[in-house]
């Protein structure tokens, strides 16, 4: 194996462990913590951009961890979906970590926001690249260790409540998903990915196998926020700072949508199955219950919240679907919604800071006082309802599309329907926060130290992102392709994990 | 053997989960715990029982295991496993403390202020 | 944790003295052998965290931190930090991450001496344990004295 494979691979995940590691050691010093949060993650980002350039350029690349030959030891895989999402969680990173300057107190930068920051990146990358499903129960551990610790740091009671109910589902979601792998190692004696998707081809008949993929659903439907599934999400994702907020919002459900995909193409392939029906079933009822969820709310972040489950709908069917088309749509959703939720939080963030509040009926008159904050939230949010040219049109477009050709129309119905509402709900916040006055008695904003101009530049690079998406579909969606047709592919894969060494 | 061992894990999870769905916080997390530990005990069980020898190579002999010995990767699973809850469980009781602290009362239908 | 309320025990504070100097040597015992026999970082720095955690009970908070004189996170920074660089150092010689480098040290009076990557990731995790275990009992004993 040459080394800059080996370098290229474990880098998303060694960048974020030294910088938090760094900035622990370094934890006297607040102003070095910030510089090395910034370094980290763009370093991180850079790294990323290397990974998918290369993984595009030379195919799947496989790093075997202490030299181990696959199907012993722990593989990092890197395909094009694995390099894809490295690169989103690289954006979002240095967004969040640019953002954080701004917005992030003392007391908290005392507490190690930063090395808990880099800790939740170090697992996510670790989820998204390896290719040993033990490890991957790891990463998310590592990953759900430093998200717990991130939500309640600050200690309010809303936080204390919607800690709880977050820690508690995560909790048992691992505990499904440890028993899965148990249950699996008993039946097949391997924990490699690519291993088990050959060992499992001879369980076919094996009612076990059943058993284990609905385990596998449960604990990944969990972490995704799939129907019915979902309720730690709404419960929690709006008490911590908006930083937080905005890392978990675009990341962290991400990992389990990632996870499905991993696990129903490689490991248990969807076809005609009993599982494919239900996650049908599933993708529909979590857009339907995500948007009415959102219809009901008046608080910024608990409406972003429960759009959260909506879009994960989406990328559901896409998964669900199983047709190339389908894949394709649903890896694009997953490229376009990841940067602009993480972008609609922050701007709820900028809302705050600009009047102090996040219930819309104490907020108003932003857009007569502050134009340009209106136009930065309308560039996300129409993205986010799939109006074109912006980049949620094409990802709905494709997903609707590959709909019709597999002929599900209950589905197609409702993820229409879900558009409209989706709408719907930013038309509301787009009246209440922009449009209607400011009325009386509203909070005022809290005194805070710093400018806006970090925070406005990070809304600003990731709008252009989402236009960009949108104007330059094409190579995005040639990108999506490829990765479908890998994921389609689960050959190549396991030859590329079992074959080299 | 493996059958009364399969009682116990059911018996935990069962346990597990009752304790889960109480009102009080401190019940939940020992729910926590148990369901973990009933997980534990599943890989545990389902990787195989029989009596082994233990997967160690004696001093002085050659690099290779004669005879049948125990499968040391499902016991490093659980090691890892027990490892990482040992760790994530930490943090609950101290998240419960500080909730207690908070709320003044141990009871999750005093914890609705977010649900709304 | 020494409440006033709370009559002070002799027979634990005698034999606590005793007992920290032995634990925490038999946690060093555990984590130097862990490579072949049974032991390792983990094991040792739970053996040493629930030394100090039993100092802990006869006497305070002040004083346990006294005792391990560095602030649990500078251990769990620096532990973190070996034990990645001990997977590092692998990768300057073109080797995958993490995989395990040898080398032996003639060391007067012992003889040969067998050291690697695998004990400096055992060291980093022992710190890691020590800094984590004791961050989260300090934490709670500062909160019940408050």
């Amino acid at each position: 194996m040459n080394s800059a494979v080996a370098l290229q691979t474990t880098l998303p995940i060694l960048i974020p462990l030294i910088s938090g590691a760094l900035s622990l050691v370094l934890w006297r010093s607040r102003q070095l913590q910030r510089g090395i949060s910034v370094l980290g993650t763009g370093a991180l980002m850079i790294a990323s951009v290397w990974l998918l350039l290369s993984v595009y350029a030379d195919g799947i690349q496989v790093m075997y961890a202490g030299n181990w030959p696959a199907p012993f030891g722990i593989v990092l895989v890197a395909d094009l979906l694995s390099s894809i999402m490295v690169l989103l969680t690289g954006i979002t990173g240095l967004a969040t970590a640019v953002y954080s300057l701004a917005t992030i107190s003392k007391t908290h930068e005392h507490y190690g926001y930063y090395p808990l920051m880099h800790l939740l990146l170090a697992g996510v990358n670790g989820a998204f690249l390896t290719g040993d499903i033990f490890n991957l129960y790891v990463w998310f551990e590592v990953m759900l260790v430093a998200s717990f610790a991130l939500l309640i740091l600050g200690g309010e009671r809303a936080q204390m409540e919607g800690a709880i109910k977050y820690v508690t589902l995560n909790l048992v979601s691992s505990a499904i998903f440890l028993s899965a792998i148990g249950l699996l190692y008993g039946l097949t004696g391997t924990l490699n990915m690519a291993d088990l998707a050959v060992k499992l081809a001879d369980h076919q008949d094996n009612p076990m196998v059943q058993v284990i993929a609905m385990l596998f659903l449960m604990a990944f439907g969990i972490k995704a926020g799939a129907f019915p599934l979902f309720f730690w999400l709404p419960a929690s994702y709006h008490t911590p700072r908006v930083a937080v907020s905005s890392l978990f919002a675009g990341l962290l459900t991400k990992v389990g949508v990632y996870a499905l995909f991993r696990v129903f193409t490689l490991i248990f392939p969807l076809g005609d199955s009993l599982t494919r029906d239900l996650l049908l079933g599933m993708a529909g009822a979590t857009m339907l219950v995500g948007v009415l969820g959102a219809a009901a709310q008046f608080e910024f972040r608990r409406i972003l919240s429960f759009h959260i489950i909506s879009q994960i709908g989406y990328m559901l069917m896409g998964l669900a679907l199983y047709t190339p088309l389908a894949i394709i749509g649903g890896v694009f959703y997953i490229i376009h919604h990841i940067i602009v939720k993480s972008n609609l939080f922050l701007i709820s963030g900028l809302v705050y800071r600009l009047q102090g509040s996040y219930d819309l009926k104490q907020l108003g008159g932003v857009w007569r006082s502050h134009p340009m904050i209106g136009v930065l939230f309308l560039i996300p949010a129409l993205s986010l309802a799939g109006l074109p040219p912006l980049s949620g049109f094409f990802g709905k477009f494709i997903v609707i599309k590959a709909g019709v050709e597999a002929q599900q129309w209950w589905l197609v119905g409702v993820a229409l329907l879900v558009g409209l509402l989706t709408l719907y709900s930013m038309t509301k916040i787009w009246a209440e926060v922009f449009w209607k006055a400011l009325p009386e008695g509203a909070a005022a904003p809290a005194q805070q130290r710093g400018g806006t101009s970090l925070m406005v530049i990070t809304i600003v690079a990731l709008s252009t992102m989402t236009v960009l998406i949108g104007v330059a579909a094409e190579p995005v969606y040639r990108l999506a392709e490829h990765t479908a047709s890998q994921l389609l592919d689960s050959q190549a894969y396991i030859q590329s994990v079992m074959g080299v060494n | 053997m493996s059958t009364l061992l399969a009682t116990a894990v059911g018996v935990l999870y069962a346990t597990a989960i009752y304790l889960i769905l109480r009102r009080s916080i401190v019940k939940l997390v020992i729910g926590l715990v148990l369901l973990s530990n009933a997980a534990n005990l599943l890989i545990f069980t389902s990787s195989g029982l029989t009596r082994y020898a233990p997967p160690l190579i004696p001093e002085g002999a050659d690099m290779v295991l004669n005879g049948v010995v125990a499968d040391p990767l499902a016991q490093a699973l659980i090691l890892t496993a027990i490892v990482i809850g040992f760790g994530v469980l930490a943090f609950a009781v101290v998240l419960i403390h500080r909730a207690y602290e908070v709320v003044k009362a141990d009871d999750m239908d005093q914890m609705k202020d977010t649900d709304t | 944790m020494n409440m006033p309320n709370q009559p002070d025990s002799l027979i634990l504070r005698v034999t606590g003295h005793f007992l920290l100097p032995l634990l925490i040597m038999f946690s060093l015992f555990l984590l130097l052998r862990g490579h072949n026999e049974p032991g390792g970082g983990f094991i040792g720095g739970l053996v040493a965290s629930a030394a100090i955690a039993l100092h802990l009970f006869f006497t305070d908070v002040q004083s346990a931190r006294r005792l391990i004189w560095l602030d649990p996170r500078d251990l769990l920074g620096w532990g973190l930090t070996i034990a990645i660089a001990s997977g590092v150092i692998a990768m300057f010689s073109g080797l995958p991450f993490l995989s395990a480098l040898w080398t032996e040290l003639s060391v007067p009076m012992f003889g040969m001496l067998k050291i690697g990557t695998p004990l400096m990731f055992d060291i980093g995790v022992y710190l890691v344990v020590i800094g984590t275990v004791l961050n989260i009992l300090l934490s709670l004993a500062e909160a019940e004295d408050a």
